[in-house]
């Protein structure tokens, strides 16, 4: 279970990202983000993020029904 | 003279031209991507790029002149002759499709990003001589905006990592 969930459904780019970032900026380092997103394009976008800040994607994962799934820890 | 930011995060420009509510969104979009993957973000808005920093938006899309503007409609994608698109009210009308489907696409509104942008410590700077040439009132832009000339940009250019022109 991650310490945090993000809703990101029905969002379109750039918000999935945003969102994400806004709710990391909050959590502890070491923490996880949870994030449930509808638009394709998160998938690479969710990648590249993390490559950017450091952060750790440590799942990235297609749902059923078209929903994407991410889980990222907070790193330093 | 000292430098007012002196940052090792990587950074942006952009040159922001535009100022429909269609090229509206690729500067912001890409401001406040950036900003929110750390980097230091530099907007400067001129010529009809310097209306997206008026206090109130009122942002309108033209199919005129525009051939490659398709709208999805009844299951096609739709384009206007330029003799359609110049009758009184189509403006409007193009307007109020696209606004529509910013709305059921889940796509933010240029309101939402450049509160984004501002949020994200983007810094915003409007163009001097734009003002001049275009009569436009100090007071009806942003507050919180730098008003500044070409020099400025090219000093923050020269630092910046990626510089883009919209």
């Amino acid at each position: 279970m991650a310490d945090q969930q993000l809703d990101a459904k029905g969002l379109n780019c750039p918000l999935p990202i945003l969102r994400a970032k806004k709710a990391i900026k909050s959590m502890d380092t070491g923490a996880t983000l949870e994030v449930e997103a509808t638009d394709p394009g998160a998938i690479k976008d969710f990648a590249a993020f993390c490559r950017v800040t450091g952060n750790e994607l440590l799942e990235s994962s297609e749902e059923d029904g078209g929903i994407y799934r991410f889980l990222i820890k907070k790193s330093g | 003279m000292a430098k007012e930011t002196t940052s090792q995060a990587k950074s942006m420009s952009l040159i922001v031209t535009k100022g429909s509510l269609d090229w509206a969104y690729p500067p912001f979009i890409l401001a406040t991507t950036a900003a929110s993957m750390g980097l230091d973000v530099t907007m400067f808005f001129t010529f009809y790029g310097l209306g997206l920093l008026q206090k109130k938006l009122d942002l309108e899309v033209t199919a005129l002149g525009n051939p490659a503007m398709k709208m999805p409609m009844a299951g096609m994608h739709i384009g206007m002759p330029n003799l359609v698109a110049a009758l009184p009210g189509v403006g409007a009308m193009a307007t109020g499709m696209m606004k529509n489907l910013i709305e059921k696409k889940g796509v933010a509104s240029i309101e939402e990003l450049r509160a984004e942008a501002i949020e994200g410590d983007v810094r915003l700077i409007g163009c001097q001589m734009t003002l001049d040439l275009f009569e436009v009132k100090r007071g009806d832009l942003l507050d919180n905006i730098e008003i500044a000339g070409a020099a400025t940009y090219v000093e923050n250019a020269l630092e910046a990592d990626i510089n883009l022109f919209i």
